[in-house]
């Protein structure tokens, strides 16, 4: 890690790495952490547990993955308590935050688990219910529009809740293969600003690159105000793993 | 057993044989099939014939190494139970086994998922419970709702004796009563040679939470996972101390290891001829059994020293003249032993590997585990590494992150041409670490060029 300091160093804050794990996240921040690395550019990692705050000028992209029943009731709880207001703020100011699978429920107003209704951070305008249904599980992929026209991103979902976005919530793309939000309405994941939720797993940034790479510019251009060149990879393997997945989402 | 029922279970077999004799998919689970789907109920009918009860086995890792364990035991024992082989642990590999072999008693290693539904039908005299990690969660859901099944399935079968691993608080508690009471007929197992735990407690790490309060647990040591020494902060639900307990471990690399074990009926050493601390865990397992099951301690030793691998769960055959050691990966916690055992076996020598991911229902669709295993630990140590399978590539990616060398990385999706080339290509051994369904692929290859005997034997 170089100086942590140096403006070109993405500042990543990991929320609940402890519970929120269930799906490999770690491997989107380890895939965010090298790429940062391979071009130079410092990469710092801080974590927020249950009780603890953080700073929200201090981290330029905040991520938060998915976990089991219990875990995500009381994150949920105590998120509300000691960070909502430190997300919003962050969010508001051009932080990146990218929210996977639970994460990304917790987002909206609330989430309904049979009888028990957990109130959400209310940062993004959905909700989400679960019912009798059966999970959505599977390959998915989805086309994208993230500002420099449609792409593909491939990935895995499994989720119990069916998600249902707000009249003014902008989808994070439309579904190609796979269920998506509610199975029905052929929409995925929500954004809003520099913010990302999605039920998308498989991990997603190491199965689509360029989403990463987004990401990072994201990041690094709120931290210095300017826009970022990121200096190109040999990707080779990166664009295999993406088609292998993209290729398992058309296979159903 | 009325005459529709003997009628039924006569067609089963005959069409069970026929499949074999065609050579199509081995015949292992065809006459259980087509007897359930004549008669959903044939499985209590067909259990009321096993005089001496069952023995019924279940964990996600090691549940065939265990079951095929016991087997052992028994049989040198001279007993002959009805035993569902291969790995084949759904009810119809059940059914299979109970048409199929004749006995006195009967031991299932049966899927932790089917576990809930398949023990009650099954009767069993003992439980024998090793461990609960994630696995498959595209399949299974999430791990606390199995947990919360067994809970119910062991406090549905009175009487039921039960050998359940200590160092696993998923699998502890179920021997506890709601007022954290021992229940009657419990062997717990464990291992107690503080010097083989981790150096920290592994990112694959799958039991947070007391069963009982919710409060975090707090570990002083681990040795596989989440398996260790914990304790809750909070309320009673600590981890029970083992009768049956490994006090002295060597591991030996591939080799096994030799294993000091204190239980109720005296000490033994057992010498193991299968590597790493899981297979330990399975051994406890299986003495856990054996001791349940009325059989001595020096036949339960003679017993483990003579076990074989199961069905590709490490094993070492000779291809094209260099000897070729298969180990099943399939989640995080099991890929991390293995990673383990092959850091122990390198020893600083650079090793030639060959991993096989596949995206195959029985692998679960979902591979993002690969991200949760800890492939850093051999980042330094491989000489040549071949990624295969319908995933291979994304095997690359992950050893990639994980600091492996690129230039030392081959893509080859095809299971045979990649193995050959990677048999060919390395000076000496080769480790092949395939996901299950590339497991099968690999010992069909094998056993097509007569280098391993066909599975279903």
């Amino acid at each position: 890690m170089s100086d942590p300091t140096s403006e070109m160093n993405l500042r990543l804050l990991a929320l609940y790495p402890e519970q929120m794990n269930i799906y490999a996240d770690r491997g989107n921040i380890i895939f965010l952490q090298r790429r940062c690395e391979w071009r130079g550019l410092g990469f710092s990692y801080a974590a927020a547990g249950p009780g603890e705050d953080f700073d929200p000028v201090a981290h330029d992209l905040v991520y938060i993955g998915g976990g089991q029943d219990r875990d995500q009731v009381l994150v949920a709880e105590d998120m509300l308590r000691t960070k909502r207001d430190a997300i919003a703020e962050a969010v508001e100011d051009g932080a990146v935050l990218l929210a996977v699978c639970g994460g990304y429920q917790l987002l909206g107003h609330r989430y309904q688990l049979g009888q028990q209704s957990i109130r959400g951070l209310g940062i993004a305008d959905l909700e989400t219910v679960r019912g009798e249904g059966e999970r959505l599980i599977g390959n998915i992929a989805i086309e994208a529009d993230l500002g420099a026209g449609p792409k593909v991103l491939a990935g895995f979902e499994n989720h119990g809740g069916r998600t249902h976005l707000g009249a003014g919530a902008e989808p994070l793309g439309r579904v190609l293969h796979g269920h998506g939000n509610d199975g029905a309405d052929g929409r995925e994941g929500v954004r809003r600003l520099n913010m990302v939720g999605t039920y998308m797993h498989g991990p997603l940034l190491p199965k689509n690159a360029w989403l990463a790479d987004h990401l990072i510019s994201l990041a690094l251009r709120r931290r210095t105000g300017d826009a970022v060149e990121l200096t190109p990879l040999d990707d080779d393997l990166e664009r295999a793993a993406h088609e292998g997945a993209r290729h398992a989402a058309e296979r159903g | 057993m009325g005459a529709a029922f003997t009628a039924k279970c006569w067609v089963a077999r005959a069409t069970g044989g026929l499949s074999r004799l065609s050579g199509r998919g081995g015949g292992t689970t065809v006459p259980g099939r087509v007897l359930l789907s004549m008669d959903r109920g044939a499985i209590p009918q067909l259990v009321t014939g096993l005089d001496r009860g069952s023995i019924v086995v279940s964990s996600t890792n090691g549940k065939t190494t265990t079951a095929g364990m016991i087997a052992g035991i028994l049989q040198r024992a001279g007993r002959h139970p009805v035993h569902n082989r291969a790995g084949s642990n759904m009810h119809w590999g059940v059914a299979t086994a109970l048409l199929e072999q004749q006995g006195d008693e009967g031991l299932f290693e049966i899927d932790e998922a089917w576990l809930p539904r398949v023990a009650p039908q099954l009767r069993p005299r003992l439980l024998v419970l090793g461990n609960l990690f994630r696995d498959q969660l595209d399949r299974y859901g999430e791990l606390e709702r199995v947990a919360d099944e067994w809970a119910e399935l062991v406090a549905s079968l009175d009487e039921v004796e039960l050998a359940l691993c200590a160092d696993d608080p998923l699998i502890a508690d179920l021997g506890r009563d709601r007022d954290l009471h021992r229940r009657p007929g419990v062997t717990y197992f464990g291992i107690e040679d503080v010097s083989v735990a981790l150096p920290e407690l592994q990112h694959a790490h799958d039991a947070k939470h007391c069963r009982r309060c919710g409060a975090p647990y707090s570990y002083d040591r681990a040795f596989v996972g989440h398996l260790g020494h914990y304790t809750c902060p909070n309320c009673d639900a600590d981890r029970p101390r083992p009768e049956v307990a490994a006090t002295r471990i060597e591991l030996q690399g591939m080799a096994g290891s030799r294993v000091l074990v204190e239980t109720p009926e005296g000490e033994l050493t057992v010498e193991l001829p299968l590597p790493g601390l899981y297979n330990v865990y399975n051994a406890l397992a299986a003495i856990s059994a054996g001791l349940r099951s009325g059989v001595d301690l020096a036949t339960i030793a003679a017993a483990l020293a003579a076990m074989k691998a199961v069905f590709g769960r490490v094993e070492t055959i000779e291809v094209a003249g260099k000897p070729v050691s298969i180990l099943l990966i399939k989640n995080p916690a099991g890929a991390n032993e293995v990673l383990r055992t092959l850091q122990l076996e390198g020893g600083g020598r650079d090793l030639d590997l060959w991993i096989a991911l596949n995206d195959r229902i029985a692998d679960g669709r979902d591979v993002s585990w690969i991200w949760d295993a800890d492939f850093e630990l051999l980042s330094g140590a491989v000489r040549r590494i071949t990624c295969a399978g319908t995933r291979a590539s994304e095997m690359a990616l992950r050893l990639k992150y994980a600091g492996w060398s690129t230039d030392r990385m081959v893509v080859h999706q095809a299971i045979a041409g990649s193995l050959d080339s990677a048999v060919a290509e390395a000076p000496d051994a080769l480790f092949a670490l395939p996901t299950y369904t590339a497991l099968l692929e690999l010992r069909t290859l094998l056993s097509d060029r007569g280098l391993a005997g066909e599975y279903w034997q």
